[in-house]
């Protein structure tokens, strides 16, 4: 018995090894990688589905080659996401690696597929760094950089002419961001910063010094599960509608679901909307909700760009996998049919584009959630703030 | 020899194979894997040195795998690559970290113990999480392994595979020699009946402090080889579900055995590696398996092998 | 700082702390009679909200959903205890750990399934939606009263039925010898079968209270268990009165510190010095606290006392 189990466990070990057969290339492939399990899974949901979608659209066949994506779960991790990468790279040879939803884990994934030679299409987290001196001619991202949303809410504050702003984040990296970008280009008063514990559930204590503070406006970055107690415990203490709130990534297609009327009023500054005009964005909102039943989330729209982003690359250089020099030119002109409408590439592979002011409006169907809605353009072909650091030239 | 020694022999000699192997089936990415698994089992190892043998249950071990992995950060952040500066960094300021926690969590015990070891690493985690020099919670990036002049290159990944495989072996022979010296009697004999002990003419205080310095160390290092691994360091090397995977490395694969804390990282990393590739809900499968390990595998993995249960 | 504001965050730092007092009761029951460590307490505390909020919305009624959210908790605690925690109370706290490591996985992905990865929609009904002026300019919200006015009389009851009733005094008598008890011809299975579901309850209760607050979503109980280790190891384990008295001094010092820890941090450095500490130290001030509290009393504030 004992030796049987002592084989069994050897045999195991022996399974670990387990080859795949090698696959002839010219199969192109894809290693997406974002969060699917756990609390995030649900922005790596949405992802995974518009990729799906996006390999729909193109009849499975992305840039004319047979394609294989592989999913990899980074666990919210950044070492995870590493080994993940790793794996792609080395057991799969992928030609792409995209994907990745958070700043920690990006900033440890994309060395490590740049370095090896691969591409990496970013569809989400944009760190400063790999905008300004970490910038490479592998690195695209069909994104932003992290500061330029909050920059469209700063400016849009100004614009309006609001003094006495009060500023709140939970108190890490993307928050000091987040709020950094804001300050960068509003220039009215500010009534007071507050940075909160991260994953903080309860806002009250915060909530009744702001009151105290008596702000003319209040602008938050609460992403995720954050944003949806934050705004329904500002609702509770009776300050919607008496202080308005002004914010970046906290109401989405994610939270809305959850925040119902909690909602209604509010202002977000945003590359993509579901309202956008234009024949892509028309297509994929339709055909998503038809997919899977819900509204798609800009996470979402992001992911289904950076396969587009790669099937043009492909099909410039005629399915030719190795003419990479190739592919960076193609990719460089951006010419596909973006969800955001037309946009270019700065000479540090981030997108110039136009940001949007969105309000959460009542829905088409009484008593349904709230639907977000563009006011007006903030920023045209707008660049980000770390571009001059880096080095790249073309 | 006895039969643990046995196990233990063989699982580096089949660690020691993984390199020719992923060579000859041309799958390098192995190499990475094991390498991660070896690095969490020395962290595991330094765990089961004070938790197996010593009966404090420590659940904050991850905070020295922070410190060491902060070690090599920061020196590299200012531009010391010296690997030999970077790790010896790491190894003293984890066994002093450890040392002033020790001299105040060990006169707690049982549940209070794990809560204490606990509230340290919430602390350092949320230090690490608001110090901006360093990254704050986005980490930063290892611009450069540790450089080991001409001699080592880590760059060369089945080199640093087997500067990490000979490390192991290194952990565990020294934890095998700790463990059945007088010094290692009297942590086992504090375990077992402290009264006893002090009837003896022993105070375990002392010892008890001294394996929980060694055991911070030993963690140490395994931190500054996890930032050489990722590239890359962040505070989330600290967080508590972090310091309870290092724990139940050491329960699956069964505490107070050497080969332990190696076939507990082995079986929980590849089970999370295989099973995450299968499907997104994989941790409703990982769940059940550890209540079930517990309820039949009473002495984890390793008892599957050892008759005697604990070599020690 | 005006002594409104001071009011105010004092009332919230309460609300916490009878928050916590609902989680910590269980937790700390479980912990000083059946000797159980159960990480598990934050799974049954998203259970209680998720059940709330379901059967609030299948029901329309927000009383019917946490009734029947509160049994529901009752049933899943006792049949949790049935199936896999009964057989671990002889075990070291080690195998309890991980055992109960793997069933918060297992809920948390078992959520995911039955209601998806989205926060789940909860809210108040209007007529617990209002404020109550309590002073002149001292605005309250009504429901957070009321989760005060919850949270004390569970506490008057729980104080009750610990030291004044027969079932109290087999809990007092299991908590400081088991094997007497059982020797006395108690079923003491039941009877921890029965302590298992009352602390489900509760952590239960908790968690309905606070579905309209926070967002109900798969790995909201972990968010508020190391919170709650905290204050049942302050208090002392196996102590209702030290969970009561830890969970109001933490619910105190978490909320008074983020409130005015920046502020009265600026007074003292330079305010920008106090932009960057005053939040990473208000995050670490209750883990200083338990710290601080058991380098000095090893067994917590009321460790080592009956129940």
């Amino acid at each position: 018995m004992r030796t049987t189990t002592r084989i069994a466990l050897a045999g195991l070990l022996a399974a670990a090894f387990a080859t795949t057969p090698a696959i002839a290339q010219q199969t192109l492939k894809i290693g997406f990688i974002t969060t699917l399990s756990g609390p995030g899974g649900i922005i790596g949901e949405t992802m995974k589905n518009s990729v799906e979608l996006a390999l729909d659209h193109l009849g499975r066949k992305v840039g004319g080659l047979n394609t294989e994506v592989i999913y990899g779960d980074d666990q919210f991790k950044p070492d995870v996401g590493k080994q993940v990468a790793d794996e792609m790279l080395k057991k799969h040879q992928v030609n792409f690696v995209s994907g990745i939803i958070w700043s920690h884990v990006m900033l440890a994934v994309a060395p490590t597929v740049t370095s090896a030679g691969t591409f990496m299409i970013g569809t989400n987290a944009g760190p400063h760094q790999l905008a300004g001196n970490q910038c490479s001619e592998l690195f695209f991202t069909t994104s932003w950089q992290n500061d330029q949303t909050p920059e469209a809410m700063g400016k849009y504050m100004t614009d309006e002419g609001f003094n006495d702003v009060y500023l709140m984040a939970p108190n890490y990296a993307a928050g000091k961001d987040m709020l950094t970008g804001f300050k960068r280009t509003f220039k009215g008063r500010i009534a007071g910063e507050v940075y909160t514990t991260v994953n903080q559930p309860d806002y009250q204590a915060e909530i009744a010094q702001l009151r105290a503070t008596k702000p003319k406006a209040l602008m938050v970055f609460y992403p995720g599960g954050m944003g949806i107690q934050f705004l329904k415990q500002y609702s509770q203490a009776g300050l919607r509608g008496q202080i308005p709130v002004y914010s970046v990534f906290t109401v989405d297609e994610i939270s809305i679901p959850a925040l119902k009327h909690a909602a209604l009023g509010q202002f977000e500054t945003r590359i993509w909307s579901p309202d956008l005009k234009n024949a892509a964005n028309a297509k994929y909102v339709a055909d998503y909700r038809k997919k899977f039943g819900k509204m798609p989330v800009f996470y979402g729209a992001q992911s289904y760009d950076g396969i587009m982003l790669i099937d043009s690359a492909v099909r410039a250089v005629k399915g030719n996998l190795a003419d990479k020099k190739g592919m960076i030119a193609a990719m460089r002109k951006a010419n596909f049919n973006s969800v955001r409408g037309k946009y270019s590439y700065n000479h540090n592979h981030f997108p110039v584009e136009n940001f949007y002011l969105l309000k959460a409006v009542a829905g088409p169907t009484p008593g349904g959630d709230p639907v977000m809605e563009i006011q007006k353009t903030v920023f045209a072909n707008h660049k980000d703030s770390y571009s001059q650091e880096c080095k790249m030239k073309w | 020899m006895k039969r643990g020694t046995w196990v233990v022999v063989l699982l580096l000699l089949l660690l020691a194979a993984v390199p020719p192997l992923a060579a000859i089936f041309n799958e390098p990415f192995y190499l990475d894997l094991f390498r991660r698994i070896m690095i969490f089992a020395i962290a595991a190892a330094s765990l089961n040195l004070i938790l197996g043998y010593g009966g404090m249950v420590s659940f904050g071990h991850a905070a020295y795998l922070g410190i060491g992995g902060y070690a090599v950060g920061i020196l590299s952040h200012y531009g010391i690559d010296n690997g030999v500066l970077q790790w010896l960094l790491a190894i003293g300021a984890s066994a002093l970290v450890a040392c002033v926690i020790g001299a105040i969590s060990i006169r707690t015990s049982g549940i209070y113990f794990i809560m204490i070891t606990l509230a340290f690493t919430q602390m350092l985690y949320y230090l690490g999480v608001s110090i901006e020099e360093f990254g704050g919670d986005d980490g930063m990036r290892l611009t450069m392994k540790s450089q080991f002049g001409g001699l080592l290159d880590l760059n060369n990944a089945t080199l640093f595979y087997y500067v990490v495989l000979a490390i192991l072996a290194l952990v565990a022979l020294l934890i095998h020699r700790l463990v059945h010296s007088r010094f290692g009697m009297v942590i086992r004999a504090a375990r077992s009946n402290e009264v006893r002990t002090h009837a003896i003419g022993f105070s375990p205080y002392g010892y008890r402090l001294v394996a929980f310095v060694i055991s911070g160390a030993i963690c140490g290092l395994a931190g500054a080889l996890f930032a050489n691994q990722t590239g890359f360091l962040t505070p989330d090397f600290m967080h508590w579900t972090r310091s309870g995977e290092i724990m139940f490395m050491v329960i699956l694969g069964g505490i107070g055995t050497t080969a332990g804390p190696v076939l507990g990282a082995a079986v929980l990393l590849l089970l999370e590696d295989r099973l995450s590739a299968l499907t997104a809900h994989w941790q409703i499968i990982l769940g059940p398996f550890l209540i079930l390990v517990v309820l039949f595998a009473r002495r984890g993995l390793a008892g599957l092998f050892l008759r005697e249960g604990r070599d020690g | 700082m005006n002594a409104i504001l001071i009011i105010e965050q004092a009332l919230n730092g309460l609300q916490l702390g009878v928050m916590l007092f609902l989680m910590a009761a269980g937790l700390t029951l479980v912990f000083g009679i059946m000797n159980l460590v159960n990480l598990a307490h934050g799974s049954l505390y998203m259970v209680g909200a998720y059940l709330a909020t379901y059967f609030a919305q299948l029901t329309g009624s927000y009383l019917l959903g946490a009734l029947l959210g509160l049994g529901g908790t009752l049933v899943v605690g006792m049949v949790v205890e049935l199936i896999a925690l009964r057989t671990l109370y002889e075990r070291d706290h080690l195998d309890q750990v991980l055992a109960t490591f793997g069933l918060i996985l297992f809920f948390n992905e078992l959520v995911a399934i039955l209601w998806g990865r989205n926060a789940i929609y909860s809210n108040l009904p209007e007529y617990l939606t209002g404020h109550v002026e309590l002073a002149a300019n001292l605005f309250y919200p009504l429901y957070r009263l009321l989760i005060i006015g919850i949270g004390l009389l569970v506490a008057a009851l729980l104080w009750y039925i610990v030291t004044q009733t027969r079932i109290g005094m087999l809990v007092r008598a299991g908590a400081s010898n088991r094997t007497m008890v059982a020797a006395l011809g108690i079923n003491i299975r039941l009877l921890y079968t029965l302590v298992f579901g009352l602390g489900a309850a509760l952590a239960g209760l908790a968690g309905l209270l606070s579905g309209p607050l926070f967002a109900v979503q798969s790995g909201m109980g972990e968010q508020i268990l190391i919170q709650v280790f905290v204050v049942i190891v302050i208090g002392g384990i196996g102590s209702v009165r030290g969970a009561f008295a830890g969970a109001v001094i933490v619910g105190m010092v978490d909320t008074l510190g983020r409130a005015f820890l920046k502020p009265t941090l600026a007074t003292i450095i330079s305010p920008a010095a106090a932009d960057s500490a005053g939040p990473a130290l208000a995050s670490m001030l209750i883990y200083l606290l338990m710290a601080a509290v058991l380098a000095f009393r090893p067994q917590g504030l009321f460790g080592g006392r009956s129940p």
